[in-house]
C-alpha cells in the first residue's frame, strides 16, 4: 500500500529557506508569490499483509522519526 | 592581470581569495552580486561560502543573480572563471559546468586537509603543477559529492577534463581516500574549453608556509603567469 | 486576562518578588508589565543569586579595556588592536531541541561580539553530555554538533577548539557553552550605553515572531517530568541572516553613525531596550506598532518577550538615519525607527495610540532583587584509603583502557564537522593545547582555550575552581602565548538549595584566588543556574575560556614530538595524586577522594619558565600535563608527531601508577634537543624550577622496559576508536 507524508514547519516557526526563496522569486519577477514555506515529502510503501494497524504504524513513524515534533507538523495522505 | 571576485550575500571566502590574488600580484576588484556590469577582467572568481545560506539547493539562488549573465558572457568570450567550493556549486547551477554536487556520503560537514592528484596540467590554472602533481589542500564542505551519469563521467575522463582527484599520500585514488563519495574521486573539473575550473578544495587557504603550506600558491602562480602573456 | 497567583507563578515570579514589584511601581502591574518583570528579574538576566559573589572576582589588569558589564569583555593586544570575547551557555534550549538550541547559542554569542564592533575571528565550545549509554546521549550529541557546525560554518568563522565531555551528572541536563572571539581596533569599540535625549531608537535585522517567548524564564527553571511540554519555546536560528547582519553592522560601524548598539538576546527587545537606556541613565519610549513582525496580530506582550534571533537595537547620531537605512536595505534586513530616548528614566510602551506599559527603569534593573542565598560549606573529602588493588594493574592495559574511554578519546569526529581554516589565518587547528589564529595581516597571533571542571569541582569546589583557571593558563603557555584574561561560564544546579549555592560560592572563591595570583582576570561571562531535573543537580561545572597573546608567530609552540633522539623532560614535581584521576575512574572505577592540590606559586613559576624556554628556542615541543597524567600526555605527543618515546622512570619514591597516572598540577612535558640540554638545565636551575628527565624520543613506538611496547599506529587506533564506534 502506498502512503505519502508531508512534513511542514509549525505555523509560528521561522522558515529561513522559505523567506529567501520567496525573495528570489520576487527578484525573478514573480511578485504575485505572497509566501512560500518549505517542507519535506515522503513516499512510503507498506506491507499490508502484516497484522499491525496501518494507520497506527504510520502515525508512529511520523512521530518517532520523520517529524521533529518540536518544530514540525505532519500530514498523512492515504490514497 | 585583472580579476573580479563576485560577492554574494553569505559568501565567506571572498576576503581569503582576494588576499591570495593580491599576494600573487593579480589586480583585483570585489564585485557585488547586484551589479549589472562586470569590470574588465581576465579572471572571474566565484568564492567559497554559504551564498544565500545554501538554502533550497546550494549555489542555486546565487546562480540567479544579476551579475551571473555577465559572468556567462565573460566565459563565452574566452575569459577565465575559477569557482571554489560554493563557487563550484554555483557554476554547476548556472550550467557552465556539467553534473551536480550532492551531500557528502556520510551526511556530515568535513573540514580537513586532503591529498589531491592534479590530473590535468595542460590548462592555465594548473600549469605549474607539472613539477608537483601530488598536493595537499583543505576541504570544508557539506555538499562536495560530485555526481554525474555514467556517460558524462566517461566523457570527462576521455576528454581529460578532470582537474583534481582525491587520493592518498602516495597518489593512489581509491575509495578510502575519497572524503565525500564523489564519482571517480573527482575534486575539480574543467569545461571543454578549459577556461573554467570548478574545484571543491580551497587553494586560497594554502598560500602561506606559516599557516599551512604552499600547494595553493602554485595555482595562483600559474594564473598570474598565463595572464601575463 | 486578570493576574492571579497562578499567572504570577507561571511567570517565574515569587510571592515576595511580586510584592516588591507592587511596592516599586505603586500598583499592580498589567499583564505586559508582568511579562517584562518576569524577563528582567529572572536569574538569567538579573544575576540575582550570583551578583554578590561575581563582584568578588578580579576583573582588571593593565591589558583590560572592558570588564564585565558590557556585551563582551575587551583586552588590549597592542598596536591599536583589541580582542573582544565572551562565553555563554545555552543549556536548557539545547536539551529540548539540540540542533536549534546549539545553533542559536552560537548565534547569540557571535552577536555579543560583533555588537561591539569586532569581526569574529574564532569560535570555541564546551559541550557536556550524559553517560554514553543513556538513551538520549547519542541524539543530543549529534544534534548539538550539527547545530554548532550548521550555524558557525554558514557564518564563515573558524572553530578553533573545544571540549566534549560525558558524565552521568548531565544525563538530564546537557551543557552547551559557546565562546566567540573577535578583533577590533581599540579606537573603534562600540558600547551599549545610550547617550543623548530624543535620539532615534532603531530596530534592525530579522522580523519578530513568536519564537522563544519566555526563553529567559525557561533558563531559570528546573526541568521536571513535563520538560517535553516546554517545547514550543525553542528559537530557530537563521545563520544566513546573521551573516548579513554582521556585514551590515560592520559596514555601518566604519563611520561615526552609531552612538550605542546592543543585540537582542535573552528576553529580546525587553532586555536590550531596558539595558541600553538604564545604563545611560535615560528613559525610552517605544511605539510597538513600529516593530517589524513576521506573524499577524502579534501583541505587545509577544513582541517584547519574543526571542526571535538575529536582531539588534541601535541608537544613531542625528542625521545618520538615511545612510544607515540604505546599508541595511542593501543587505536585505529590516530597519525600523521604533522609538526614542527620553530624560524620564521610564520605559513607556505605546500600542494603537495607547500607553500599554509604564515602568521606572530602575525597578527593572538596579532595583531588581539581589539575594544573599543561604549556602552550605562543602564537606571536605578526606584522603580515604587508596584501593590497594590498583598496584597490580598492568600499565599497558590501563593505558589502553584510558585511551579507549569516551572522555579521553581523540575528538576529530567532532571538530572536523566545523570549518577550522576559513578566513585564512588559522595557525593551530583544534586538537592541540590551544587554538591559535593570526591577527590578519600582522605577525602576531592570539591563542584561545576552553576548559571545564566536573569531577574535581564536585569533589572540592574551591580547589576545582582554582585548578580549572590554572589549566586554561597552562594551555595558553604551552603554545607560547602570554595569558591575558578569561571569560567564564558557571553552570550549576538550583541556587535556592544550600548545597548548590555552597558549590557556587566556593567555586568562585577558587577561581578568584587563581585569577588574582596569576593576574588573569575575568572580563566577561555568564551564570547558568537551575541545571537540575527531578531534584538531580549537575556537578558544579565552571567553564573557563582563556585568551593569550603570541607577539611573534615564529615563537608559537606545538605539542607534537619533532625528532627522534631528543630528550624528554618534565617540568614540575610529580607527587603521585591518584584520587579523581582518569586511571582511578576508568580502570579501577573508584570515584572518591579529593582532587589534586593546586600550588599557585609553582603554577606561575613553572609557567613563566616554560614561556621563556619557548622564546629562547630551547624546546622543540611542549604539552601540559592534565587529566590522565604523564603517560597520557606523552602518548598524545607521540600520536601527533608520529614519533615514539622510550620512557624510564626517574628516581622516585612513588610507584609506577602514581608516577605515570598521577594528576598533579603545574607540570609540562618538553622535548629538548641534546645540544640544548646544558643550557636548559642551567636556566631551570637559575629559576629554581623542578625538572627531571623521563625519556627520549624514538621511532615507531612507545616503550617502557617490562611495561609498555605499543606501536604508534595502534595508539592512533585506540585513541580514535570510541567516537568512530559510537557514531556508526
Amino acid at each position: 500500500m502506498k502512503i505519502s507524508v508531508t512534513v511542514t514547519l509549525k505555523k509560528d516557526v521561522l522558515d529561513p529557506q522559505g523567506k529567501v526563496v520567496k525573495q528570489t522569486l520576487k527578484n525573478m519577477g514573480y511578485s504575485e508569490i505572497q509566501s512560500i514555506r518549505q517542507g519535506k515529502y515522503f513516499e512510503i510503501e507498506i506491507d499490508e499483509s502484516k497484522e499491525k494497524n496501518i494507520k497506527e504504524v504510520v502515525e508512529e513513524i511520523c512521530k518517532k522519526l520523520l517529524t521533529n515534533t518540536v518544530i514540525e507538523d505532519y500530514k498523512i495522505n492515504y490514497n | 592581470m585583472k580579476s573580479s571576485v563576485i560577492v554574494f550575500p553569505g559568501s565567506n571566502c571572498d576576503r581569503d581569495v582576494a588576499v591570495a590574488l593580491e599576494k600573487f600580484k593579480i589586480k583585483n576588484h570585489m564585485v557585488w552580486h547586484e551589479e549589472s556590469i562586470l569590470p574588465k577582467s581576465d579572471l572571474v572568481v566565484l568564492p567559497g561560502g554559504f551564498s544565500y545560506g545554501d538554502y533550497l539547493r546550494t549555489g542555486c539562488i546565487a546562480s540567479k543573480s544579476k551579475i551571473i549573465n555577465e559572468v556567462i558572457k565573460h566565459s563565452k568570450n574566452g575569459g577565465l572563471i575559477l569557482g571554489i567550493c560554493n563557487g563550484f556549486q554555483i557554476l554547476i547551477e548556472t550550467g557552465l559546468l556539467p553534473g551536480t554536487l550532492l551531500r557528502n556520503k556520510k551526511l556530515r560537514f568535513i573540514s580537513k586537509n586532503v591529498f589531491l592528484k592534479v590530473e590535468n596540467v595542460n590548462n592555465v590554472f594548473c600549469k605549474y603543477y607539472k613539477e608537483k602533481n601530488l598536493i595537499e589542500l583543505p576541504i570544508a564542505h557539506n555538499e562536495g559529492n560530485y555526481f554525474a551519469n555514467k556517460y558524462l563521467i566517461e566523457k570527462l575522463e576521455d576528454l581529460n577534463l578532470i582537474a583534481f582527484k582525491y587520493c592518498d599520500r602516495e597518489g593512489k585514488t581509491e575509495n578510502n581516500s575519497n572524503p565525500n563519495g564523489s564519482s571517480n574521486n573527482i575534486a575539480g573539473i574543467l569545461n571543454e574549453n578549459k577556461n573554467i575550473l570548478g574545484m571543491m578544495p580551497h587553494p586560497e587557504r594554502m598560500i602561506d608556509p606559516y599557516l599551512s603550506g604552499e600547494d595553493g600558491s602554485i595555482l595562483f602562480k600559474s594564473l598570474f603567469e598565463s595572464l601575463l602573456k | 486576562m486578570k493576574i492571579n497567583s497562578h499567572i504570577i507563578k507561571q511567570h517565574g515570579i515569587k510571592t515576595n518578588e511580586y510584592k516588591k514589584i507592587v511596592k516599586l511601581i505603586g500598583r499592580d502591574p498589567n499583564m505586559l508589565e508582568l511579562g517584562i518583570f518576569s524577563a528582567m528579574w529572572n536569574e538569567h538576566c538579573s544575576y540575582k543569586s550570583s551578583k554578590k559573589y561575581l563582584k568578588t572576582l578580579p576583573t582588571k589588569n593593565d591589558k583590560v579595556i572592558q570588564g564585565p558589564g558590557e556585551n563582551a569583555g575587551v583586552i588590549d593586544i597592542e598596536d591599536n588592536d583589541a580582542i573582544v570575547f565572551k562565553i555563554e551557555s545555552h543549556n536548557h534550549p539545547s536539551f529540548i531541541e539540540p540542533y536549534q538550541g546549539a545553533a542559536t547559542g552560537v548565534g547569540g554569542i557571535l552577536r555579543d561580539v560583533f555588537t561591539m564592533g569586532a569581526r569574529p575571528i574564532a569560535t570555541l565550545n564546551s559541550i557536556h553530555f550524559g553517560d554514553p549509554s543513556h538513551k538520549k546521549t547519542k541524539n543530543l550529541l549529534n544534534g548539538v554538533v550539527s547545530g554548532i557546525g550548521g550555524y558557525g560554518n554558514c557564518m564563515g568563522i573558524p572553530n578553533l577548539g573545544g571540549e566534549v565531555k560525558f558524565n552521568s551528572s548531565y544525563n538530564e541536563n546537557i551543557l552547551v557553552n559557546a565562546m566567540a572571539v573577535g578583533l577590533v581596533k581599540k579606537n573603534k569599540i562600540f558600547y551599549s550605553k545610550a547617550k543623548g535625549i530624543n535620539k532615534s531608537v532603531i530596530y534592525v535585522g530579522s522580523k519578530t515572531g513568536r519564537d522563544g517567548i519566555h526563553g529567559a524564564s525557561m533558563a531559570s527553571a528546573e526541568f521536571d517530568e513535563n520538560a517535553e511540554e516546554k517545547k514550543p519555546t525553542v528559537q530557530v536560528g537563521d545563520p544566513f541572516t546573521e551573516k548579513l547582519l554582521l556585514e551590515a553592522c560592520l559596514e555601518l560601524m566604519k563611520d561615526d553613525s552609531i552612538i550605542s548598539i546592543q543585540d537582542m538576546g535573552a528576553a529580546g527587545l525587553t532586555s536590550s531596550s531596558i539595558e541600553m537606556s538604564s545604563k545611560g541613565n535615560l528613559g525610552i519610549e517605544i511605539d510597538m506598532n513600529k516593530v517589524p513582525c513576521r506573524e499577524e496580530n502579534m501583541t505587545p506582550y509577544e513582541m517584547m518577550l519574543s526571542e526571535s534571533q538575529e536582531r539588534m537595537l541601535l541608537i544613531l547620531n542625528d542625521g545618520k538615519e538615511e545612510s544607515a537605512r540604505k546599508i541595511f536595505m542593501r543587505w536585505g534586513l529590516d530597519f525600523s525607527v521604533i522609538g526614542k530616548t527620553t530624560d524620564t528614566k521610564i520605559l513607556v510602551l505605546t500600542f494603537n495610540d495607547q500607553v500599554v506599559a509604564n515602568l521606572p527603569l530602575s525597578s527593572l534593573s538596579t532595583d531588581a532583587p539581589l539575594y544573599d542565598r543561604k549556602w552550605k560549606k562543602n564537606i571536605e573529602l578526606k584522603k580515604i584509603d587508596l584501593p590497594k588493588k590498583f598496584q597490580s594493574e598492568n600499565l599497558s592495559k590501563s593505558l589502553k583502557k584510558i585511551l579507549l574511554s569516551p572522555n579521553n578519546s581523540e575528538k576529530s569526529w567532532v571538530w572536523e564537522q566545523y570549518d577550522n581554516t576559513v578566513m585564512g589565518d588559522t595557525i593551530q587547528i583544534p586538537g592541540g593545547d590551544a587554538g591559535v589564529v593570526r591577527i590578519h595581516g600582522k605577525n602576531k597571533a592570539i591563542a584561545i582555550t576552553v576548559d571545564s571542571s566536573t569531577d574535581y569541582c564536585l569533589a572540592d569546589p574551591t580547589s576545582g575552581g582554582k585548578q580549572i583557571v590554572c589549566e586554561a593558563w597552562r594551555n595558553l603557555i604551552s603554545v607560547g602565548a602570554n595569558p591575558i584574561a578569561i571569560t567564564n561560564c558557571l553552570n550549576f544546579g538550583n541556587p535556592e538549595k544550600e548545597k548548590v549555592m555552597g558549590q557556587f560560592v566556593e567555586t568562585i572563591d577558587g577561581i578568584k584566588q587563581a585569577c588574582q595570583y596569576l593576574n588573569f582576570p575575568v572580563v566577561s561571562g555568564n551564570v547558568s543556574f537551575y541545571n537540575e531535573t527531578n531534584n538531580n543537580s549537575i556537578s558544579p561545572t565552571p567553564t573557563i575560556g582563556g585568551v593569550g597573546l603570541i607577539k611573534n608567530v615564529n615563537n608559537m609552540m606545538t605539542s607534537n614530538f619533532k625528532e627522534v633522539g631528543n630528550c624528554i623532560f618534565i617540568i614540575g614535581k610529580t607527587l603521585g595524586h591518584l584520587y579523581q584521576s582518569e586511571f582511578f575512574k576508568e580502570v579501577i572505577h573508584f570515584n572518591d577522594g579529593p582532587p589534586p592540590k593546586v600550588n599557585l606559586f609553582n603554577e606561575k613559576n613553572n609557567g613563566y619558565a616554560v614561556l621563556d624556554l619557548i622564546s629562547k628556542n630551547l624546546v622543540e615541543s611542549v604539552h601540559d600535563v592534565s587529566s590522565g597524567g604523564i603517560l597520557l600526555s606523552l602518548v598524545e605527543m607521540c600520536i601527533k608527531g608520529k614519533i615514539g618515546a622510550n620512557i624510564s622512570m626517574p628516581k622516585t619514591n612513588l610507584n609506577k601508577h602514581e608516577y605515570y597516572f598521577g594528576e598533579d598540577q603545574s607540570r609540562y612535558i618538553i622535548e629538548v634537543k641534546i645540544a640544548h640540554v646544558k643550557k636548559l638545565e642551567k636556566f631551570l636551575a637559575e629559576r629554581s624550577i623542578f625538572y627531571e628527565e623521563i625519556g627520549k624520543t624514538q621511532k615507531d613506538e612507545i616503550y617502557m622496559e617490562k611495561e609498555l611496547k605499543i606501536n604508534i599506529n595502534e595508539l592512533v587506533e585506540l585513541n580514535t576508536n570510541w567516537f568512530k564506534k559510537f557514531n556508526t
